[in-house]
């Protein structure tokens, strides 16, 4: 098993920039998620990693050896595809023993390693099937058995679970991550579902437009994003943004809007321009006595809690409070922020301001 | 708009009972959602209303009038279907004038405009009235598709999914829209879906479908905590209601066989000893997979809780749901 480490890796296809100067560390026996929309060079760093494209510069050390312009086959690592490419000629075992017997391993061994697989995957009682029997679900766990089998350094998932509907997409991801409890093998993982990589991943890389936005452990970087983009791309409904002008001192604990103060955590440096207040809806409470207004314009039920959405002169704002408490369309509130877990941004960078909540976090790779 | 009944309406196909003696009532203004996994008859209940598919027996009155041996176009129903079916050819207006200028509408031009302009508004997509639908992205195509369907004034608007081939962050936006827009219309909607969250948060009534049966209907908030059934109790709830053997906790009633126990519904502090087996972080709240006698129970706990796999943890019940051997609501 492997530690991955990154360092300034960059990716052109021609005039287009996939991936600028990428820098994270993916330490042995991670779960790693690389998070980011359609587009963001997500794909393009695994495929570097796994030596599916060389990078234009930049450097990949897998265990400590330098693999950046190495081809595939040297790497010792397994990919899995969003689309499980199985031989459908074969049946299961067939197509688990296939990368052992190119290896020219043993038959008596091979048997013995495919055993021990689908022991682990439970796909025992269909070793025997052919491909085109199975459902979704057994088809990925083949897919999966075919990597595990080789016992490679790495593996390397790209939306493995993408084509799959939602209930069974949850099961697969409790039982990918419950498997990789039992091997710890290092994983890197990428998808555009932020749901999928808070309930996976040990760590999460954030790209957009090909630069990483944060690199770090699933609630800091929920507790404090490190960007704009962070902090809307992760959460649902994602955090609020109420937009103002501001002018804070050093350690300043509280913005000034029209007649209201609002507070935050103490600023670790001054600003003065176009701020973006930044709280999640679970730290927006409803109460009477808050100055601060907002209109109730609708509300969704979600069982225990539900989710309000007012509109405030600064902006939209959602709240997730209990469904217990009544807000009627058209009613006018006061909102109470959760000072300590709020996030000052500057407007113009998206950049998060330092402060008492994130200093520490803020590291960008 | 008109009020909708649905009585002992069964459809089988060959030997399968897509749907199985359901009555329901959707009355003038209601958001009705139904909702079910595959194969529960959602879509072929849709296909009945609209007149697409005729039924082996019951009835369906618009209005207290039976509609049974009209035609689709007689029905006047609208449907929107999860795959947005538009006219590539032609621009977002001139898609969303088409229905108007059905024959059988005649429909003065002024009248047209007006209610192009009127619809384009509300969905947000006026800006891209003058595009070709194959220019607009997979969101402004199906709020165009949805739009086709509210610019007539059908007898009802009947919905297949119409989100589901949307992303994430587009469908929690679409849903609080298409409420919006259906309480500024004051349209009937009946909608189907497999997806919870789209019944709770929009539904005025919520029908749960088993099997082609209508097994419950009521409030989404009725359903959520007065479920008649097991079955009911799981289709609602994230994570899933966890359902376990009666007698491990005390106080079960007499013929319980099953305890369910909502996430948010196990006491932590007092009880039984559970182990923590994992610990689950989704940013605004964290889960606590638990393991009491062999059994895995899902939970919920403080967002930044220090326990980690290995510790014990006491549970209790609180507001438990109990069902019999063949999944009824006991108490």
């Amino acid at each position: 098993m492997a530690e991955i480490v990154v360092g300034n890796l960059c990716k052109e296809f021609g005039d287009f920039v996939a991936v600028r100067s990428s820098s994270f560390t993916v330490e042995d026996g991670e779960f790693f998620m690389i998070l980011g929309p359609s587009g963001c060079g997500k794909t393009t760093t695994l495929r570097m990693i796994a030596g599916l494209e060389l990078p234009t510069s930049g450097e990949i050390h897998i265990d400590g050896e330098e693999v950046g312009q190495m081809p595939a086959s040297r790497r010792d690592i397994a990919f899995v595809f969003q689309m499980y490419a199985l031989y459908p000629h074969m049946n299961v075992r067939s197509n688990i023993s296939y990368p052992l017997l190119s290896q020219g391993m043993r038959r008596a061994q091979v048997r013995e390693k495919v055993a021990e697989v689908a022991g682990i995957l439970g796909i025992q009682d269909i070793l025997d099937s052919p491909i085109s029997s199975l459902s979704g679900g057994d088809r990925q766990r083949v897919a999966l058995g075919r990597a595990i089998v080789r016992n490679p350094k790495c593996f390397l998932m790209d939306e493995p679970l993408g084509a799959l509907d939602a209930e069974f997409r949850a099961h697969m991801s409790e039982e990918l991550r419950a498997l990789h409890n039992r091997m710890g093998a290092t994983t890197v993982y990428v998808t555009h579902d932020q749901l999928e990589a808070m309930q996976m991943g040990d760590k999460i890389v954030v790209m957009n437009e090909g630069e990483i936005e944060q690199f770090g452990a699933p609630q800091d970087i929920y507790d404090k994003p490190a960007s704009m983009f962070v902090a809307d791309f992760i959460g649902s409904p994602p955090m609020n943004f109420l937009k103002f002008r501001v002018s804070v001192g050093l350690g300043a604990t509280e913005v000034p809007v029209r007649n209201h103060s609002l507070q935050m955590p103490a600023l670790r440096e001054p600003f003065d321009g176009d701020a973006v207040y930044g709280v999640r809806p679970e730290h927006v409470r409803l109460s009477d006595s808050a100055g601060y207004r907002g209109e109730v314009i609708a509300s969704e039920y979600l069982g225990t809690t539900q989710i309000v959405t007012l509109r405030t002169e600064d902006g939209e704002v959602k709240a997730r409070t209990p469904s217990s408490q009544t807000a009627r369309e058209g009613e006018t509130v006061g909102l109470e922020f959760n000072g300590p877990t709020v996030t000052l941004f500057d407007e113009g960078s998206g950049r998060a301001l330092g402060s008492e909540l994130n200093e520490g976090v803020l590291s960008r790779g | 708009m008109v009020d909708l009944v649905m009585r002992n309406v069964t459809k089988a196909y060959g030997t399968n009972v897509a749907v199985d003696g359901m009555s329901m009532t959707v009355n003038d203004g209601d958001f009705v959602v139904l909702l079910g996994p595959s194969g529960a008859g959602k879509t072929t209940t849709l296909c009945l209303i609209s007149g697409l598919v005729h039924p082996d027996g019951g009835d369906i009155l618009f209005d207290g009038r039976s509609v049974i041996n009209d035609t689709p176009a007689q029905r006047n129903v609208a449907m929107v279907f999860q795959n947005y079916s538009l006219y590539p050819h032609m621009s977002v207006r001139e898609n969303l004038s088409f229905p108007l200028r059905s024959p059988i509408l005649r429909t003065p031009e002024d009248e047209i405009r007006r209610k192009v302009h009127e619809v384009a508004e509300t969905l947000r997509i006026s800006h891209k009235l003058d595009s070709r639908a194959t220019e607009l992205s997979g969101g402004e195509m199906q709020r165009v598709s949805i739009g086709r369907a509210l610019v007539r004034d059908p007898a009802i608007h009947l919905m297949d999914e119409p989100l589901s081939s949307l992303d994430a962050k587009l469908r929690a936006e679409l849903r609080v829209e298409l409420k919006r827009i259906q309480a500024s219309l004051g349209s009937t909607l009946l909608y189907v879906t497999h997806d919870q969250t789209e019944a709770m948060t929009m539904a005025t009534d919520v029908g749960v479908l088993d099997e082609g049966r209508l097994v419950q209907f009521g409030s989404p908030r009725e359903i959520y905590s007065d479920p008649v059934s097991l079955y009911v109790a799981r289709r609602l709830g994230l994570p899933r209601i966890n359902a376990l053997p009666a007698d491990l906790f005390a106080g079960a009633p007499s013929g319980a066989s099953t305890i369910g126990l909502r996430p948010e519904h196990i006491r932590h502090g007092e009880g039984r000893d559970a182990e923590v087996i994992r610990i689950e972080r989704l940013g605004d709240e964290t889960r606590l997979h638990l393991a009491l006698d062999g059994h895995a129970i899902v939970t919920l706990t403080d967002v930044h809780t220090e326990l980690t796999p290995g510790d014990v943890v006491s549970v209790s019940p609180r507001d438990a749901l109990y069902f019999d051997a063949s999944g009824h609501r006991i108490a």
